[in-house]
């Protein structure tokens, strides 16, 4: 087979810079929809066949540039495609008020960047061959980075993308030193097919942890996640959908194509990517918990989904290790559906506060709240996706989770220690996170949505267009699907498992288990009905009144000034967990002798310590080193003249001394 | 048979209210009120008008209903001896403790949603300890899966009496856990006190302040059927399954009646604690549940000690 279809509509995708302004979005929607459509049937393709697909692509340098797309592309091709294509849609409407603002080629150069991300995601989970695959990794970073700068008249948002930019070429450094590596090592090949044969003779140590710095700076786990919390806020909002959705993905797909080669050692591998996966998921949940602007809020909290998916990748590798069967299984197919299960609701979460900023024009959820009155679809949609991401039934986050937490307590008894203690350390730190994430999400939900407006930026909100409703429900009809029938989606997973631990029998085995949650969904969706009839039947003979908030019989307060805030809702959770957030309080305490004061402002905030230790403070003080010898820079020739003459003796004497 | 449990459950949830309120009239030296007083305040309460505020919206309507139907969906997995619930599957305690924690979502979203400050903080504070009592709950499950690879509240409760007598000793301190999870769920004495008058110092009665009707007695009833599962459970952990069915169903009855009298004796002489202090409380449980989770491993034979 050949891609003939897919170099033209790449050819074809200079043309969106020469239609006109408002016909941007067709052209746009008509690539991606033919390149999305052959993706889309390779990948059914290679699901139907049970092997893997061989499509000639390209040739560069003699090199036979191959998509190669086996059950692990083919998974990840469906996941992009269907994020990419709703936020098309969405950004039909999200745009909108930003085209007088923007000219023509700014929104042309938008949607370009646009095509080539999902053209490039597309390219990197099916090509093997390094040369094609660092070329695609670099277009993808690109492009996003493009996408990501396009509030350019806002300094904060350069900043922050030139941040990002930077951030990815030192990861693409680190991947592309593996590549080499391998290819020094084995001799013949220059990708991924390298890494099999190297590996029967080399230790797999090395080249995973180089992989691992590589594909987890693109992925955010914690330390390598300085650049997440700042990118996705400040990118549009379907584009942060589609990065927080899908590309950070990109670097879980390294690890896992990674993870398909290696067959020994697999005993350390498992504890480096465990121990990384649990930081990155409570301390990102954590620190989500403390924020006030609700996409920074979202963003951690895909540090955190980063980590679950992490520490199912991870249980799984361990359970091959130590010859846990339903561990391995089961660890893997829970920390694959968390991929899918996150790119539909963290975009669907993406999207929907889209529309709150679309309306309000304000990221702090301190001056929000009642929306849920102005924009109820957006509010509802809002609740399936924090339900989801806190994985709680019926909805599709729970099911991954259950898969996971199955597959830890079924292996307790025949584990033995050490594999013990991991299972226990694994299901309680699951336990604390989804707690956790009930903590901030109802926070979220609750200020932005419920009660009182805090501000007048909500006065003027109202439900979005059409355009905008239409991608989010598309998206919450897979969630509930997820939730509610995961059995249907049982067999491909188990294709993709199977990649991985040889055989798929354990997950077979949990179609009964899953369709026994359908039905208790099912049962609890039923009963809340019949209360809800019951309670209409109810209402018709005694119709409710409506009345104020109880106040202890006081109503002259005003809610707006008196609710909970997001600063006390989590100042709760600052009081047991102040060493990891570094909460900090600016304000100057009123002395004994000032009878009259001066005005005062209080000011409170908390900041990200990993990013303020391990990266923030060794810089500024590398800064201050820096500084100081910039004595020699003194710009009089002689002085460099002097210098060379210095380095000149300095050769010299090493050269006499055999020293080098 | 499959429907004894659920049986059982629903007829001691009716009582247990009742006999804690008896005993706490009794020890605080007042006239003792009827077995049926709680029954007849919900009677009561579905006789009366619903108020809604006006700043509530849906969610505060369908929170109420969400938060019964957990509970009632939850009673369908609870077993008792060797009968099953309705439906019992592999982790089908998981799917247990998640639907709860769904309820309270709603329940703390319903609270946010009258816009109240006071409600906000009871939200809060429910959060706060839902999240940390979640684990000590999952690492008690554990402790008893390790005796046996099938991993349904059944199978767990079943094993447990089969094996030496040093899960006795793994039993006690599942109770002393059981018990007091039950007790912050429901937001009892140590961790919230229901009688207290100031909304500053309520967990969950502040939450439910701009309840009434019939949204009221749907929480008040969960809050019944909640007591009567966490006591199943610690019955659960006590009754041999090898007695005749009459007998089990009588010891069934004594266990809760003591459960309750516990409770009752309890919530009288004891004080509560600082709030400042009940997220180290919570805390302490989940220790307990390590020790528990050790022990366990020992006997299991997984961690030998010389």
């Amino acid at each position: 087979m050949n891609s003939d279809i897919f170099n033209i509509a790449l050819l074809a995708s200079l043309f969106i810079f020469f239609s006109p302004k408002r016909w941007l979005y067709y052209p746009t929607t008509a690539f991606s929809l033919i390149v999305a459509a052959i993706t889309t049937f390779w990948a059914v393709r290679a699901f139907v066949n049970t092997e893997p697909e061989i499509i000639r692509f390209a040739t560069i340098f003699d090199y036979k540039l191959n998509f190669i797309v086996d059950q692990l592309s083919a998974f990840f091709i469906i996941t992009i495609n269907f994020t990419v294509l709703t936020a098309l849609v969405y950004s039909k409407g999200y745009l909108k008020p930003y085209y007088p603002k923007k000219n023509k080629t700014e929104t042309a150069l938008h949607y370009f960047s646009f095509f080539w991300l999902q053209v490039s995601m597309l390219a990197v989970v099916m090509l093997r061959n390094a040369f094609g695959f660092m070329i695609f990794w670099e277009i993808m970073s690109l492009s996003s980075f493009i996408l990501v700068i396009f509030e350019s008249e806002k300094r904060e948002t350069i900043k922050t993308g030139l941040s990002y930019l930077i951030q990815m070429h030192i990861g693409f450094v680190f991947i592309l030193s593996a590549f080499l590596i391998s290819y020094s090592g084995e001799g013949t090949e220059f990708g991924f097919d390298a890494l099999e044969r190297y590996f029967t003779e080399y230790q797999p140590i090395l080249i995973f942890v180089l992989f691992f710095i590589g594909f987890g700076t693109k992925a955010g786990f914690i330390p390598f996640h300085s650049w997440l919390p700042h990118a996705h806020p400040a990118a549009p909002s379907h584009v942060s959908g589609i990065m927080s959705g899908v590309m950070i993905k990109m670097g879980i797909y390294g690890i896992l194509r990674v993870l398909t080669y290696i067959h020994y050692q697999l005993e350390v591998i498992g504890i480096i990517l465990l121990t990384f996966s649990i930081f990155s998921a409570v301390f990102g949940i954590l620190t989500a918990s403390f924020q006030h602007d609700y996409k920074k809020l979202l963003a951690y909290c895909s540090i955190e989904n980063i980590g679950i998916i992490g520490i199912g990748i991870s249980i799984g590798v361990i359970g091959m290790a130590y010859n846990l069967p339903i561990l391995a299984n089961l660890g893997f197919a829970g920390g694959l559906l968390h991929i899918l299960n996150h790119s539909l609701f963290k975009s669907l979460l993406f999207f929907a506060s889209g529309n709150v900023y679309s309306q309000t024009h304000t990221r702090n959820i301190e001056l929000l709240g009642g929306l849920g009155k102005k924009m109820p679809f957006t509010a509802g949609i809002f609740l399936v996706g924090a339900l989801a991401i806190s994985g709680l039934p019926p909805f599709n986050g729970f099911i991954s989770e259950f898969l996971m937490y199955s597959g830890l307590f079924q292996s307790l008894q025949s584990a033995d220690i050490t594999s013990v203690t991991f299972i226990l350390i694994v299901f309680t730190t699951l336990a604390l996170i989804g707690g956790l994430s009930i903590f901030s999400f109802t926070k979220l939900y609750g200020v932005i949505f419920s009660g009182h407006p805090r501000s007048e930026a909500v006065d003027d909100a109202k439900e979005t267009g059409w355009v905008m409703r239409i991608p989010l429900l598309v998206i919450t009809i897979v969630i509930l699907l997820i939730g509610l029938a995961p059995s249907i989606f049982l067999y491909p997973l188990s294709q993709i498992v199977a990649q991985f631990t040889g055989s798929n029998s354990y997950i077979v085995e949990t179609r009964p288990i899953l369709n026994q949650i359908s039905l208790t969904s099912g049962i609890f969706i039923v009963f809340a009905g019949i209360l809800w009839f019951l309670r209409s039947l109810y209402f018709k003979k005694q119709a409710p009144l409506t009345g104020p908030t109880w106040g202890c019989g006081y109503t002259g307060a005003d809610p707006a000034t008196h609710q909970y805030t997001s600063s006390s809702w989590s100042s709760a959770m600052s009081s047991i967990s102040y060493h990891f957030v570094n909460k900090k309080k600016n304000y100057r305490s009123i002395p004994g002798d000032e009878i009259f004061p001066a005005p005062r402002s209080f000011v409170s905030k908390t900041t990200d310590i990993i990013e303020e230790y391990i990266i923030k403070r060794p810089v500024r003080k590398l800064m201050l080193g820096l500084e100081k010898s910039a004595v020699f820079q003194t710009g009089k020739i002689q002085h460099y003249l002097l210098y060379a003459l210095l380095f000149m003796i300095i050769i010299c004497i090493i050269g006499i001394l055999n020293i080098i | 048979m499959k429907f004894i449990p659920i049986l059982l459950i629903i007829i001691s949830a009716l009582y247990i209210p009742g006999i804690i309120s008896m005993v706490k009239a009794k020890t605080g030296g007042r006239k003792m009120p009827s077995l049926f007083q709680p029954i007849y305040d919900v009677v009561k309460l579905f006789r009366k008008n619903t108020i809604y505020s006006r700043l509530t919206g849906f969610v505060f309507k369908i929170a109420p209903i969400v938060y019964f139907s957990s509970v009632l969906t939850c009673l369908l997995v609870i077993p008792f001896g060797e009968f099953g619930g309705i439906l019992s599957f592999k982790g089908d305690f998981i799917v247990f403790s998640y639907l709860l924690a769904l309820g309270k979502f709603m329940m703390i979203l319903a609270a946010m949603d009258t816009g109240s400050s006071f409600e906000g903080m009871g939200a809060n504070r429910e959060a706060l300890y839902s999240w940390l009592v979640e684990p000590a709950f999952f690492i008690l499950m554990g402790s008893t899966a390790l005796f046996t690879d099938i991993t349904s509240f059944e199978e767990l409760f079943g094993m447990l009496h089969q094996k030496s007598s040093l899960a006795f000793s793994v039993n006690i301190a599942a109770i002393f856990i059981l018990f007091f999870i039950a007790m912050t769920e429901n937001s009892r004495m140590p961790v919230d006190d229901p009688k207290t008058h100031l909304e500053l110092t309520m967990v969950h009665e502040v939450m439910i302040l701009d309840n009434s009707g019939f949204d009221l007695a749907l929480y008040q009833m969960a809050s019944w059927l909640k007591f009567s599962i966490y006591g199943t459970f610690i019955s659960n952990l006590l009754i041999n399954p090898g007695l005749p069915i009459y007998i089990q169903v009588l010891w069934f009855f004594s266990i809760l009646l003591l459960y309750s009298v516990v409770i009752g004796i309890l919530e009288s002489f004891s004080a509560r604690n600082k709030m400042a202090k009940n997220t180290q409380w919570i805390i302490n449980l989940m220790a307990v549940a390590v020790i528990v989770f050790l022990i366990s491993m020992m006997i299991t034979e997984k961690l030998i000690l010389n």
